[in-house]
């Protein structure tokens, strides 16, 4: 079935989706472009993959082009990313070289057309040097915090960074002071795609059957790439602690996006730490199931768990609230932004503290639904795709025009 | 019906989050970083909790107080931010003066001075504003009431609180109109005299409607 806007109308209402139509007006005449690395896997491809569609049905001019980039090249783009986390990464001048190098021919290969040109994170950043015209807006949209970046790695791409016209974060607590304006747009979900749209029992028990997992024990799940920053190992840690009290299952649940090489590596350390330990599914979710496969998993779970050691926003947990879950997760990145401690979800900072907050969303169940209730309702107010669409399309009119108040 | 001098023409109103780079650690660095921001920044802090958590506000109503609660843990400041009476105030410099004298006073009676942990700064955020009209008009009570019930929460909200504080209007823009247009001081005195920052966004359209409804005016000629 086409989605279309309408379809959007009965989630957040007409006016709001009359609002955006009228904003999407006043950008008649301009195209954006937008550029990453990957059609497939991770937040930026999905977040691409729905609104492009979107944005054109409401009469935008918009397209979405992809850099070319080989093994070696992600290999240092991943270490990138996380030394912008903060990692400790050892870190080349033959890294450096090597994204020079592939950044060239990227920049030889990339048709540029749009009016707005939108970039995503570090990977296509050097694409900067192909601004050629004065009237041309360049968007450098960064998707990770890089509040404590490693030095090297920043400057780098300050080189960059810096000659774009605007800059886009998820939150303030994500940005760095730089010479152009700062943007600021949290993330969204879709709530009618198929990792979030609404499926009945028969489809999550046929996920849980697929997978082997026990309808009748009690889940708790964490679905996210396998990556060090998500500390799947200490959600295995902690399930040993929740596992000591009641008997349930974790479900610790993945895929492979194209641009992180890492996965193999994280996934052999999962499985080591999981040895001997009953009810623990560590699974690979093939990409062509992912979406729909996630989204029963999170359903079909008692208690969603993200233990993040550091995030970008956590669509994750925007995922499990929209489907009215509780959540425990780490305080980091945009993760408190979405839960209000007690309110919305329990925040943690520890493998002990997630599993004491495990266990009391297991064993009180009423007041684990009045959190989930809560969390929906912020999820709807305020991380919804509309929401992000909009800020798209004013960042776009705010690139032509630096007013506080800006009549339309 | 009585039909107005003129229509109310409806508007709305959208934001666009910026970062101004600005953060405080502790009471001595927010005063003095609140002294100097846009407008804007004040504007942004203390209505963000009205429009994000609208559904069911559990938090003070702005964002200052709940960061000195929740994260300097100054709980008597906190309470005192939270309790400023923002309808009482017209022009957003006269609001940050309020403020700044609170936590300035608060800041000579004590003798600690709290910072917050890394990474929980107060960031200070700007907003740019973007105005836009939309197709609806209202010629008399019955239309204001019939478009009050379609449009968006934003357009509400840039109605009643941005015309009056943003704006710096003084008053919100239905009881303008319904004073100069319509000629009703009474019912437009009743709308104006509402507390708007303790109702939701859908609670405080529902109250307008039914005090539109039901006043003596509704039928009036």
């Amino acid at each position: 079935m086409k989605i279309t806007l309408k379809n959007y109308e009965d989630i957040i209402g007409k006016s709001i989706i009359d609002e955006l139509k009228l904003i999407a007006t006043k950008l008649k005449g301009k195209k954006i472009q937008h550029i990453n690395s990957t059609k497939v896997g991770g937040g930026v491809a999905e977040m691409l993959n729905r609104i492009v569609p979107l944005f054109k049905e409401m009469g935008v001019d918009v397209s979405w082009d992809i850099i070319e980039g080989n093994k070696e090249f992600f290999d240092v783009t991943k270490k990138f990313h996380n030394a912008l986390h903060g990692r400790k990464e050892q870190i080349t001048q033959k890294d450096f070289d090597i994204y020079t190098q592939t950044s060239q021919n990227y920049i030889k290969k990339t048709k540029i057309n749009g009016d707005i040109v939108y970039i995503h994170d570090p990977q296509p950043a050097a694409l900067i040097e192909k601004k050629k015209e004065k009237t041309q807006k360049w968007l450098w949209r960064c998707h990770i915090d890089v509040s404590s970046p490693d030095k090297n790695v920043w400057d780098f791409l300050m080189q960059s960074v810096e000659r774009y016209d605007a800059s886009v974060f998820s939150s303030p607590k994500f940005t760095r002071a730089l010479k152009i304006p700062q943007f600021l747009a949290c993330p969204a979900i879709d709530p009618l795609s198929d990792k979030n749209k609404p499926l009945n029992q028969k489809e999550i028990d046929n996920v849980l059957h697929k997978y082997e997992i026990d309808k009748n024990k009690p889940i708790v799940s964490q679905t996210s790439r396998y990556d060090y920053l998500k500390d799947p190992v200490g959600v295995i840690e902690a399930f040993k602690l929740v596992k000591k009290y009641t008997d349930c299952q974790l479900v610790l649940a993945g895929n492979r996006a194209a641009d992180d090489p890492e996965t193999d590596k994280v996934l052999a350390e999962v499985k080591e730490a999981a040895k001997g330990v009953p009810d623990i599914h560590i699974l690979l979710v093939p990409p062509e199931h992912n979406d729909i496969d996630i989204n029963a998993l999170q359903r079909a779970s008692a208690v969603v768990v993200q233990k993040s050691l550091k995030e970008g926003f956590a669509l994750t947990v925007t995922e499990a609230l929209w489907k009215e879950k509780p959540v425990v997760a780490s305080a980091v990145g945009g993760i408190p932004l979405q839960i209000k401690h007690r309110y919305s979800g329990l925040l943690c900072h520890s493998v002990e503290g997630a599993a004491m907050q495990i266990r009391q969303l297991l064993h009180s169940p009423e007041y684990a639904k009045r959190l989930a209730s809560n969390g929906k309702a912020h999820i709807k107010r305020n991380f919804l795709l509309t929401r992000l669409m909009r800020e798209h399309l004013l960042m776009a009119l705010a690139l032509y025009n630096d007013e506080d108040v800006i009549y339309l | 019906m009585r039909k107005a001098k003129n229509p109310f023409y409806f508007c709305s109103h959208v934001e666009l989050r910026e970062s101004t780079g600005l953060k405080a650690r502790n009471l001595r660095e927010l005063v003095a970083i609140l002294k100097d921001v846009p407008g804007s920044v004040i504007y942004y802090h203390t209505h963000v909790f009205l429009q994000q958590h609208q559904f069911a506000s559990p938090e003070p109503p702005n964002a200052f107080a709940y960061w000195v609660t929740h994260t300097i843990g100054d709980e008597i400041l906190g309470e005192k931010l939270g309790s400023i009476d923002i309808s009482q105030y017209y022009t957003i410099r006269a609001l940050r003066e309020k403020m700044i004298q609170v936590i300035e006073k608060h800041l000579f009676d004590i003798q600690e001075i709290r910072s917050a942990p890394a990474g929980q700064e107060f960031d200070f955020t700007k907003s740019r504003t973007f105005v836009f009209k939309l197709p609806y008009t209202a010629n008399n009570l019955s239309e204001l009431v019939d478009v009050l019930g379609k449009i968006s929460l934003y357009s509400l909200h840039f109605h009643m609180f941005a015309a009056r504080l943003k704006f710096e209007k003084g008053i919100n823009d239905f009881s303008n109109w319904i004073t100069t247009s319509l000629g009703f001081p009474e019912l437009a005195k009743k709308i104006g005299s509402l507390d708007p920052y303790t109702y939701t966004l859908v609670g405080l359209r529902d109250k307008i409607i039914d005090m539109v409804q039901n006043s003596p005016e509704w039928d009036q000629d």
